[in-house]
């Protein structure tokens, strides 16, 4: 194995492929590349925050960099088989991105059912420590801002880093005694219990705007998250997890996002709904070979209703983030729900290809 | 937040078990023998309310009214009146002495005519006192009757994740109305409603369908709309040392007005139906702690059986789950104590966002909620993974006295009869 690796990387000596992210445009130096680990040096030269993802076919994230700094260059390895890739960077961190093609040649071998099943739960916990590693940044910036006392700056950041804790939501709830503090809402807390996490921040900011008593809540969020990235890093997935859990975001949605019931105090439900949609489209991304083997029917019938919810939730974007939940009419709920359903169907079904 | 995880995790070893279920017969839609006189009358009077131990009927028609009038008088005549229309109601007759049809022509009829030509349907009208009745949210004694509150009828506490309206929670009043045809039961509170315009205003009103529980072993155990049997550990009609120990009122337990009564809690859960249905059965039957097709709790083989929570799976885990709805409601766990269940399903259309607006009316009877209903309800509040999939929207706490006895008896009389 290490023969192998050594082998690999060898491959890379070329140097890294210089990536020139912008505001507006995402240039990739080389996109005829050969397999193996693939080294990009992307750097941000606008003014937004940015990401950098290489997918494989059907948006499955071979690779990213996430919450990239105006300014500031992060190195991505990836390793890539041949075939046909796309790059994209998303300034702003949401949205599809500024797409490229990337064209990876060698001989591809195709991966046995179990190989494939192996490669994904590898391709979905690659996908959640990129998200913890953002996660704890962003929550780091909220906590500041907050012990800072900068209302302003602290409902900006709120929903964003949110964002991350909703991408990888079923695996942080795997942890069921630091989700309630985490994440809990006012309701379900119960008597000798205190309320405590995001939405206990999100409740003052956006009811009385005085968070100048929130500094030891905001340093037991992050000690919280802290926590919840260590183990959610250590956790070993299986296939059936990562099928359930794109599910599971998905009724997250259904229930609590549509509904406006998540963020009642800062109607930034719509963040919350975008990123477990991604969450969940990652979880069945890491799937997709295995799936293409077993239901290819079933892959095509996702690709359509993933678009349609993607297009439908397009609808409501607002600058680089969404519109509130308040803002949308009952019309416009019921699409969004109706996409949502259409789209669980199938979704459901994939844990029994995967037991198959 | 979400409780889902603990089973979700679990979900790999239950798989194997769900696969294996799927590999035996289909189930056969059996159907439930027609049980003879679903169209009778059932008795009126008696020591105890009717509608309580009386097998379950198929339909509800639930309503709790505000009481308007300051004077007490007006409310008990209105008591009496009720009595008398509900009796003859429960007989198959019309609400009112003349009827709908035999009255003068420039008079409105006092029966509204609906139920003209139906049979008594086993019309059963139930009827409690709410808290709020005894001292209203201003801590005002309104009728004279604060002393006479029973600590039993003491406010339910808040349980998390309460999703409460108070819109279509609480009330003065209630009457509870169960028959064979639904048009019998709504026919008798819309009467009920009409008599008491001006003392009386419905609060919120509930239809209900699909009885949710048994409460004689002479019925099958019904389907909610998760699909699962519900209430196999029901207090049955036939079992009297048990219905004595739990159900109904005794001497000393507190004020004598209610000797012979039962407590009402009345809970409407909504259910995520949706997403429920694309839950694999596996996990549905993980989160229930019992088999959907025979009801038998999971790792055992009938319905009816005891129990064994120490039963462990192929994989080493407790074959039901820790968090497992059977596991969390059993009198096992609860410390012996028991309730008579008496829920009913409902689907009020749907609720705008393409969803059914569906659920379980969940009503129980108890000799004391505040040691019954609410240590139950304090666990699944907590650790249920069903919580997921249900909202409660609205409560309500009634005190239903004893029966009435005979013509010239009412609704209350040992209450307001002193």
């Amino acid at each position: 194995m290490f023969g192998r690796c050594r082998l690999r990387r060898e491959v890379a000596a070329g140097g890294p492929i210089a990536v020139n992210a912008t505001d507006s445009v995402c240039e990739v130096a080389r996109t005829d590349v050969d397999a193996g680990t693939v080294i990009f040096r992307v750097t941000n030269k606008g003014v937004k925050v940015t990401e950098f993802y290489v997918y494989a076919q059907g948006d499955r994230v071979m690779g990213e960099v996430e919450n990239i700094a105006p300014g500031l260059s992060r190195e991505l390895h990836v390793e890539l088989p041949a075939g046909s890739y796309e790059t994209a960077c998303k300034p702003g961190m949401v949205g599809k991105g500024i797409r490229g093609a990337l064209k990876v040649n060698g001989s591809a071998v195709p991966l046995t059912a179990d190989a494939a099943l192996a490669a994904a739960t590898e391709s979905y916990q690659r996908y959640v420590r990129s998200q913890t590693a953002a996660l704890l940044e962003k929550t780091r910036e909220f906590v500041t801002a907050v012990k800072a006392g900068d209302v302003a700056r602290s409902k900006e950041l709120f929903p964003v880093a949110r964002t991350y804790w909703e991408r990888i939501e079923p695996v942080a709830e795997i942890f069921g005694d630091l989700d309630p503090k985490i994440d809990g809402r006012e309701e379900v807390i119960e008597e000798g219990m205190e309320f405590t996490g995001f939405h206990r921040i999100e409740k003052d900011l956006w009811t009385t705007g005085d968070i100048s008593k929130d500094g030891p809540l905001a340093d037991r969020l992050m000690a919280d998250i802290d926590e919840v990235v260590a183990r959610a890093n250590a956790e070993k997935l299986s296939p059936l997890q990562l099928a359930n859990g794109a599910k599971e975001l998905l009724d997250e949605v259904a229930s609590g996002k549509i509904t406006g019931e998540e963020d009642r105090y800062s109607h930034t439900d719509l963040w919350d709904f975008a990123a477990n949609l991604e969450g969940s489209k990652a979880a069945i991304a890491a799937l997709r070979p295995a799936l293409e083997q077993r239901a290819p029917d079933l892959v095509k019938q996702l690709d359509t209703e993933f678009a349609n919810v993607e297009t439908t939730l397009g609808r409501h974007r607002a600058g680089d983030g969404w519109k509130l939940h308040n803002q949308l009419d009952q019309d416009e709920l019921k699409e969004l729900s109706d996409s949502i359903n259409a789209l669980a169907e199938p979704i459901s079904k994939v844990a029994a290809v995967i037991a198959k | 937040m979400n409780r889902r995880k603990v089973i979700a995790l679990a979900g790999a070893g239950v798989v194997g078990a769900g696969a294996a279920a799927a590999g035996a017969a289909a189930l056969t839609r059996d159907h439930e023998p027609a049980t003879a006189g679903t169209s009778g009358a059932v008795d009126f009077y008696g020591e105890r309310q009717a509608g309580i131990v009386t097998p379950a009927q198929d339909r509800l028609h639930f309503v709790a009214f505000d009481v308007v009038t300051k004077d007490r008088d007006r409310l008990v005549e209105m008591l009496r009146e009720w009595t008398a229309a509900a009796a003859r109601m429960a007989a198959g007759r019309d609400a009112g002495l003349i009827g709908a049809v035999g009255g003068i022509p420039e008079a409105p009829p006092d029966d509204t005519g609906e139920a003209l030509g139906l049979p008594p349907s086993g019309l059963t009208l139930t009827v409690g006192f709410g808290p709020s009745l005894f001292r209203d949210a201003d801590g005002v004694d309104r009728f004279g009757l604060a002393a006479q509150r029973p600590a039993a009828l003491a406010d339910l506490p808040r349980f998390p994740g309460d999703a409460l309206d108070p819109k279509i929670s609480g009330g003065d009043l209630c009457v509870q109305a169960c028959a064979n045809d639904p048009q019998v039961a709504v026919h008798a509170i819309r009467n009920l409603a009409r008599i008491g315009f001006g003392t009386v205003s419905v609060r919120w009103s509930q239809l209900g369908f699909g009885r949710t529980s048994s409460t004689s072993t002479s019925q099958a155990t019904p389907r909610n709309l998760f699909g699962f049997k519900d209430g196999t550990a029901n207090l049955k009609a036939e079992e009297e040392s048990l219905l004595r120990e739990h159900l109904w009122v005794r001497p000393g337990d507190g004020p004598s007005w209610m000797e012979g009564g039962a407590y009402a809690v009345t809970r409407k859960i909504r259910m995520l139906v949706e997403t429920w249905d694309r839950t694999s059965l596996a996990e549905q039957e993980a989160i229930v702690g019992r088999a959907k097709g025979s009801g038998a709790p999971l790792g055992g083989k009938d319905e009816f059986e005891e129990i064994d929570f120490t039963t462990k799976g192929a994989d080493g885990q407790p074959a039901i789950p820790e968090v497992a709805h059977v596991r969390l409601a059993h009198p096992d766990q609860n410390g012996g104590v028991r309730l008579l269940r008496r829920g009913y399903n409902f689907v009020d259309g749907s609720d705008g966002l393409g969803r059914l607006d569906a659920g379980l009316f969940f009503i129980s009877y108890q000799r004391d909620p505040h040691k019954q209903f609410v240590p139950v309800q304090t666990a699944l509040a907590r650790n249920d993974v069903m919580n997921e999939y249900i909202r409660h929207v609205s409560s309500g706490l009634f005190a239903c006295p004893p029966g009435v006895r005979e013509q010239g008896d009412f609704w209350g009389r040992t209450l307001f009869d002193l």
